[in-house]
């Protein structure tokens, strides 16, 4: 029974020391983020590798998502007569939930993965510590310009996602169901709310942040072994999802709760 | 004619004394005393796993002592602040065992990386400084090549030539020469020693390599069991009468330095019913 309590006690304290190492991190790399805004290039590069990367994944993923959503939306609607707002239907879910929740899940999946091998790696290989070794600090050159793409990537792979779906679905609902071409257009117009567009922006900002922040924490904190940098890399995809899903249901909450 | 004071001349750039550190329960230096004179190549040496890559990380400022001072430029290297000690290490150059290059970077980079981020020097100067550190090292042809491209010898000469990029005052070599042919050691012992003549350096090489640490080290300490259990030149120590020294230099086996990890009786263990 003791033994319980202490094992319960001592996880309790890893996870607290932990959340504490990951928040100071935090400070720490916002800290030398001001350095890298004088040099674009290095964010753009990232951008490029976590953002531009992950398109194809995103764009197939979004296709597919809208196409399903369209089928099963009219399957459904058609019962009711109410076929003729499946374009509201299908931007609706994919504008407040689907786009930012399963974007932030590829892309936990696919860039922020990457992410935290590659920190892990070159942490394991010293490159870190022979750029703390020629006075350059590591947060700031390294981890900072990865973090901030990520926080800039998602909401624009997000915006694909639902744009491409909206496609999907008017190509499955107009092209091969038969829905009205101007009802699908123009019902999405009236419906869609400016403010359910800036909700999904905010919600996949967060997860923009969140992930990102996991997935560059988990390579800088890894154990510098290669089973070290691959528990890590499980860590930041499951983490990541986990939080996405969560911080969706809170966000969802303050946003659709009244 | 040189114009720094005698006093500054005089004193040892790195000085260590009473250093102790421990990981968890282990003592990796129990109070050592230790001088790093300017001008030459001292050799840090003991067997593996006696903390030599850690005297050069507290050295580097990378590890804080538990105990001890540590004196870099006459500057206490523990009590420096973050942007002090990156302004202490600019005078440092260090050669990691594996060589530490960046991945994602040529070596044209690599080398040009330490320039880029701290001298805001035009990228022509940069090329012409560039050029001329890796012909120091002989692998000016090799500048358009990823790490990924190199042997494990070319690996650190780039790395040396990236230590050397921003004019250090010192230069810190982990291992230089493990797991290196002959032909590379031997380069990398020339090179070490040419550029510490040339350029005014010290160095500081530790190495459990005793041949080719010796033939270049102008003072030699040797560490065991978290203490200091011999120094002196090359000479000095190849004549010590201590059984410390003796197999280290030699290379024997056993001795106080036990071949045995500590274990229960051979035959108890034999007999008991343990897994493992």
């Amino acid at each position: 029974m003791l033994d319980a309590v202490q094992n319960l006690g001592r996880w309790a304290l890893n996870i607290l020391e932990r959340a504490g190492r990951a928040t100071l991190f935090l400070i720490l790399t916002l800290r030398g983020l001001p350095p890298i805004l004088a040099r674009p290039l290095l964010v753009i590069q990232q951008m490029h590798a976590v953002g531009v990367r992950s398109l194809l994944i995103i764009v197939v993923s979004g296709l597919f998502v809208g196409m399903v959503l369209g089928l099963q939306g009219y399957n459904t609607l058609v019962d009711f007569g109410a076929e003729q707002t499946l374009g509201v239907m299908v931007a609706l879910a994919l504008v407040r939930e689907l786009g930012p929740v399963i974007s932030a899940l590829l892309f936990a999946g696919r860039a922020c993965s990457a992410l935290t091998a590659e920190i892990g790696l070159m942490k394991a290989t010293e490159q870190l510590s022979a750029m703390e070794m020629m006075a350059t600090d590591p947060l700031s050159r390294v981890i900072a310009p990865r973090l901030l793409a990520g926080f800039l990537a998602l909401p624009l792979l997000a915006a694909i996602f639902s744009a491409i779906g909206v496609l999907g679905g008017y190509f499955v609902g107009v092209g091969l169901l038969g829905v009205d071409d101007g009802a699908f257009w123009s019902q999405m117009q009236a419906k869609v709310d400016p403010d359910d567009i800036y909700n999904g922006i905010i919600k996949s900002v967060a997860f923009g942040f969140v992930t990102t922040w996991i997935a560059v924490f988990q390579g800088y904190d890894a154990t510098p072994t290669s089973e070290g940098v691959s528990r890590a890399t499980t860590y930041t995809v499951v983490h990541g999802s986990l939080a996405v899903l969560g911080l969706d249901f809170v966000l969802t909450s303050f946003m659709f709760g009244d | 004619m040189d114009q720094t004071p005698v006093t500054e001349q005089r004193e040892p750039v790195v000085q260590i004394r009473g250093l102790t550190f421990r990981r968890g329960a282990r003592v990796i230096f129990d109070n050592v005393d230790l001088d790093i004179e300017r001008g030459r190549i001292t050799a840090i040496m003991g067997p593996s796993g006696t903390g030599k890559t850690t005297l050069l990380r507290l050295i580097g400022g990378q590890l804080r002592p538990d105990a001890g001072s540590i004196k870099v430029f006459g500057q206490e290297v523990g009590k420096l602040s973050r942007r002090e000690l990156f302004e202490l290490r600019k005078r440092i150059g260090m050669l990691f065992q594996s060589g530490a290059l960046l991945t994602d970077l040529t070596v044209f980079d690599n080398v040009a990386f330490p320039l880029r981020e701290h001298t805001g020097l035009p990228e022509r100067m940069i090329r012409d400084l560039v050029l001329i550190k890796l012909e120091a090292v002989g692998l000016r042809g090799a500048r358009g090549l990823m790490p990924s491209e190199l042997s494990g010898g070319m690996a650190r000469r780039v790395a040396l030539a990236r230590a050397i990029a921003l004019d250090p005052m010192m230069i810190l070599y982990d291992e230089p020469f493990t797991g290196q042919d002959p032909i590379s050691m031997g380069t990398l012992a020339q090179l070490i020693h040419a550029l510490n003549g040339t350029l005014s350096l010290t160095s500081v090489v530790v190495s459990h390599d005793v041949h080719e640490t010796s033939l270049i080290a102008d003072y030699i300490y040797v560490m065991s069991g978290g203490k200091l259990i011999g120094e002196g030149s090359p000479q000095t120590l190849a004549q010590s009468d201590s059984p410390w020294v003796r197999q280290f230099m030699d290379g024997l086996p056993d001795g106080p330095v036990p071949f045995h990890y500590p274990a229960p009786a051979y035959g108890d263990d034999l007999l008991s019913n343990d897994d493992a």
